[in-house]
């Protein structure tokens, strides 16, 4: 490749919204229900009924807006956008085309090269669709209308990314805010964030854009980061072999890491949007906008700030912490509970990680209390239970949330305080191992962790280690 | 005096002092569909079983007096494009053959709660695409003053059962003059109230912006008590409006001294047949005789009223006639290969010719690169329109003219020519751009005998004036009905 390429892409990001009810009806808005459970005559596209809007979505989708620095458009409307298709009910579906809600704004990433921003377009509020099942035993297919119309915002972004990185640390971003504003959950897996990447190819220096292609069905970062490295060479590839890149939307598959094409531009359908004459636009005030505002909960650099006058942790594990609004709200609840903020922070930081990292977990999947880490951080401070124990019981609060206090009662984990149980012990350790002691008596200071380590297993893990080593080298002298 | 020559407050008042049952006046509003529906076919459909069981429910609450209303007992017929939980609800249309709502449309609660008894649903021209009643898929109604003319549309059903004592009074749907259109052609009183204030829900959508549910009657006294009856505020339609007042009844005055009322010029041009003209501007006359003033003026822009209007009108029912689709309910086509051939062939054989027409028309004018032409354009004709009537009600309390051009047509000869057809619609249709309440009040008959009616123009929320002109009009002359002996002796083309 003789020539250098630069990559330009900007993102479409649904973000489902946690709503009770859904955008236009009171049905509930909950996930995983029997089929057809959540609906009524609105979300299923009855004739005669009529949509409402949910003054939630409404706030929802403003205060992200506001968190990433838009405008909100005080005059919004809603559109429609029509196409066929069954899991759209009224084979349109209500969403903003000519008045989106927020718009020019944009959000602060770091990457390994720096600072940037990274602009955004505008944020629009809309209604999911239902759920098609191909049942290939009966060859039919089903509809649930569960999910249709719940709501979304979709944050569509400039053309402002340059590579992969970039647009993972975007995505980070955005899905921090939104998490610390409370308005999604965005697991990418469960489908409550889904990211569009629109790329294109140009020759560096070139000042204007190639024809880009947009890509769907990108349900994690890693994958988002695949694709956008297929994609490029995809393309870098055929403008090498002298062939034009095609407008299209294609969809990426992550097993096989190769993109299809779904249609093209000439395909493309025809939405026929116009405004939806069933609602009325929405009329933002300055005193709303200011209401959302107040409401607004901290995010993370006030938190940032916060943690460094209020807590005595490294900066480097606070801004982990905080990078998950999750891992904050155990902190925080955790270090209310027992007051020992540097514990609370190191369990996190070494053992939860860790075993996220083995299960294969988000911060959003643990289901541990804050309250029962506060029981085992106390535990071990008092000495009850020593580290070993400590990181036993912690898997078991990890795994099962289980009461750290009853449970080191039921199984006799206490550790053993009888300071004369353990002198006998020691004894005993040092009378079998005559090779080690002489090893530590000629100098060998290393030995002594092998005695330590025996008395230990003799006392089923259940002693101080640092009493046994003070009573050891007590006895050595 | 027979029960049938009552108007529906004169039989509410009857039903309450008890000289009438509430199954009396059913069974006599069944026994008059029995007689005469064979030939004028108002009704798509009726339950004359569950009338009954309803007349005794309403009948023990009078009784106990927990209702009271001026309506509660009086029998009502509701056009089928108005929801009714338990009863099939068509639309006039083959594709909507067999669905059964599970819901009621709020203005029909709103009679219920009333006590009102529902004869059945009546015929319309299919979605209320029409102005004649022709284009429903279950066959055409008849005009009850002479069965060879058609009863007008897309409310005919309703307002020919009216005229014929089918039921004592009805709801029809008004999105460019389906209910003062027909009621002119029967002979019968209608009111298409301002935009916002009868509940749109359980409405099935033809244009969204523009239809309003409305009173059919016998008289203005009738169309008042309906109305106060089925207008309130709806948390349902975003688009209903809280008014200040829903009381309309207490307009009924016979005093119109001092009222400035304008006729359009624009309105009494080309095409108007001379006997209307001469009946309205008669009315006119009549009106200024009790004291109003009445001058002519320009109104403006009526000519663009109508292009205007079936471009919006279009472009929003080619998307609320999108949900028809063979996919949740209603008609599904039998065979099919593939779900592009099932919507295809279930909406190619559900739809008739003239909402197919207009679904074209619709997703044409909202295509990309013809939006801006003609969707955007039609709105700015919309906003100018009702700009010129601001100007008017800044001059006058009312607006008075023609409801139609001429008298009800022969059956057959208007659906030929559907741009001659969609051009009768001239003098009703910008009350619907403008969302404003226009009424249609029986004026006299042409020299075939045919009902002519009246059209009483208001600003927003102003029902009131027109109902008090309409009222002290209608005292100066009898209540004509049509010769129903006529329909009997059976003059079936």
């Amino acid at each position: 490749m003789s020539r250098q390429y630069e990559t330009v892409i900007g993102l479409e990001v649904h973000v489902e919204l946690a709503t009770k009810t859904k955008i236009f009806c009171a049905c509930s808005t909950e996930f995983g229900s029997a089929p057809n459970t959540h609906t009524c005559p609105v979300c299923t596209g009855m004739p005669g009924s009529l949509p409402v809007l949910n003054k939630q979505v409404v706030e929802y989708a403003m205060a992200v807006g506001l968190a990433t620095n838009c405008k909100i458009n005080q005059y919004c409307k809603f559109d429609r956008k029509n196409y066929f298709y069954p899991d759209n009910p009224q084979n349109y579906q209500i969403s903003q085309l000519y008045l989106p809600i927020c718009h020019d704004g944009g959000i602060e990433i770091e990457t390994s090269s720096g600072k940037k921003v990274i602009g955004i377009h505008e944020i629009h509020m809309e209604e999911d669709a239902g759920k098609l099942i191909h049942d290939e035993w009966e060859d039919c297919s089903l509809v649930d209308y569960n999910r249709s119309g719940v709501p979304l915002i979709e944050i569509v972004s400039e053309p402002d990314m340059r590579s992969a990185e970039e647009v993972t640390a975007y995505l980070d971003k955005l899905r921090l805010i939104i998490q610390y504003l409370g308005a999604s959950d965005c697991k990418l897996q469960e489908g409550s964030m889904r990211a569009d990447v629109n790329l294109s190819v140009r020759e560096a220096g070139s000042g204007q854009l190639g024809t880009r292609t947009e890509m769907k069905n990108l349900n994690s970062f890693k994958a988002i980061g695949r694709a956008i490295e297929g994609e490029r060479a995809r393309q870098i590839e055929l403008l090498e072999e002298g062939k034009a890149v095609v407008q299209e939307t294609r969809r990426w598959d992550d097993n096989k890491e190769y993109s299809y094409a779904m249609r093209s531009k000439e395909d493309a359908q025809d939405y026929r949007y116009f405004p939806d004459p069933d609602l009325v636009p929405v009329m933002i005030s300055d005193e709303w906008i200011q209401k959302v505002k107040e409401r607004q909960p901290e995010l993370r650099t006030e938190k940032l700030l916060r943690y460094r006058k209020e807590f005595d942790i490294p900066q480097y594990d606070a801004e982990i912490i905080t990078a998950s609004k999750k891992l904050a709200d155990i902190f925080e609840e955790a270090t209310a509970v027992c007051g020992k903020p540097k514990k609370v922070s190191n369990w996190l930081m070494v053992e939860t990680l860790r075993l996220l990292k083995e299960n294969d977990m988000e911060p959003e999947d643990i289901r541990f209390s804050p309250e029962n880490l506060a029981k085992l951080v106390l535990l071990t401070e008092a000495g009850t239970i020593n580290s070993t124990v400590a990181k036993e019981v912690f898997e078991e609060v990890f795994a099962r949330d289980i009461d750290p206090e009853a449970y080191v009662e039921e199984r006799g984990l206490k550790t053993v305080n009888d300071e004369g149980a353990l002198r006998e012990t020691i004894a005993g350790v040092i009378a079998d191992n005559p090779q080690s002691v002489s090893d530590y008596k000629s100098g060998k200071e290393k030995a002594i962790g092998f005695l330590v380590g025996q008395t230990m297993k003799a006392m089923k893990g259940k002693a101080n280690p640092s009493a046994v080593n003070k009573i050891l080298k007590e006895l050595l002298q | 005096m027979s029960i049938l020559s009552l108007t529906a407050v004169q039989l509410g008042q009857k039903i309450k002092e008890k000289k009438i049952s509430v199954r009396e006046a059913v069974e006599a509003s069944q026994e008059q569909i029995e007689k005469l529906d064979s030939t004028l076919h108002c009704y798509v459909t009726t339950d004359a079983k569950k009338a009954l069981e309803q007349a005794g429910h309403i009948q023990k609450k009078i009784d106990e007096g927990t209702l009271t209303g001026p309506l509660a007992g009086v029998p009502v017929a509701l056009k089928d494009n108005l929801c009714t939980e338990g009863m099939l609800t068509t639309c006039s249309s083959d594709i909507l053959g067999n669905f059964v709502p599970t819901y009621t449309a709020e203005a029909v609660r709103n009679l219920e709660r009333q006590g009102a008894v529902i004869l059945g649903k009546t015929n319309m021209d299919e979605f209320a695409m029409g102005s004649t009643t022709e284009t429903s898929a279950y066959g055409i109604t008849r005009n009850p003053w002479n069965t060879d003319h058609v009863p007008g549309g897309s409310s005919g059903g309703s307002c020919a059962a009216v005229a014929a004592g089918e039921c004592f009074y009805a709801l029809g749907s008004d999105t460019g003059g389906s209910i003062r259109q027909p009621s002119s052609f029967c002979g019968v009183t209608g009111i298409k109230p301002t935009y916002g204030t009868v509940s749109r829900y359980g409405l099935i959508a033809y244009g969204s912006s523009l239809d309003q549910i409305g009173p059919v009657g016998k008289d203005v006294a009738d169309c008042a008590a309906i109305l106060e009856a089925i207008a309130s505020y709806d948390k349902k339609d975003s688009t209903s409006v809280k008014r200040e007042s829903y009381d309309f009844t207490s307009a009924l005055v016979d005093d119109v001294k001092g009222m400035k009322i304008g006729i359009p010029r624009d309105y009494l041009g080309e095409g108007l047949d001379p006997e209307v003209k001469s009946a309205v501007l008669s009315a006119a006359k009549t009106l200024e005789e009790k004291g109003a003033c009445v001058e002519e003026f320009d109104l403006s822009l009526v000519e663009y009223a109508i292009p205007a209007y079936y471009v919006i009108a279009s472009a929003e029912a080619s998307s609320n006639l999108s949900r028809f689709d063979g996919v949740k309910y209603g008609y599904r086509t039998k065979e099919y290969d593939g779900l592009h051939s099932m919507y295809k062939k279930s909406r190619s054989e559900g739809f008739g010719p003239e909402v197919k027409r207009r679904i074209m028309l619709g997703s044409f004018v909202l295509s990309s690169g013809y939006y801006d032409a003609y969707y955007l354009k039609a709105l700015r004709t919309k906003a100018l329109i009702k700009q010129a009537f601001d100007k008017a009600f800044q001059k006058y309390d009312l607006i008075l003219g023609p409801v139609a051009p001429t008298t009800a047509p022969k059956l057959g000869k208007s659906l030929a020519d559907p741009l001659k057809m969609y051009l009768g619609d001239i003098y009703t249709i910008s009350v619907n751009l403008a969302g404003l309440p226009g009424m249609s009040v029986p004026c006299g008959t042409d020299s075939k005998g045919l009902p002519i009616g009246l059209q009483l123009i208001g600003d927003c929320f102003q029902e009131k004036k027109i109902i008090r002109a309409a009222y002290a009009f209608e005292q100066t002359r009898s209540y004509e009905g049509p010769n129903l002996d006529r329909v009997k002796g059976g003059e079936e083309a």
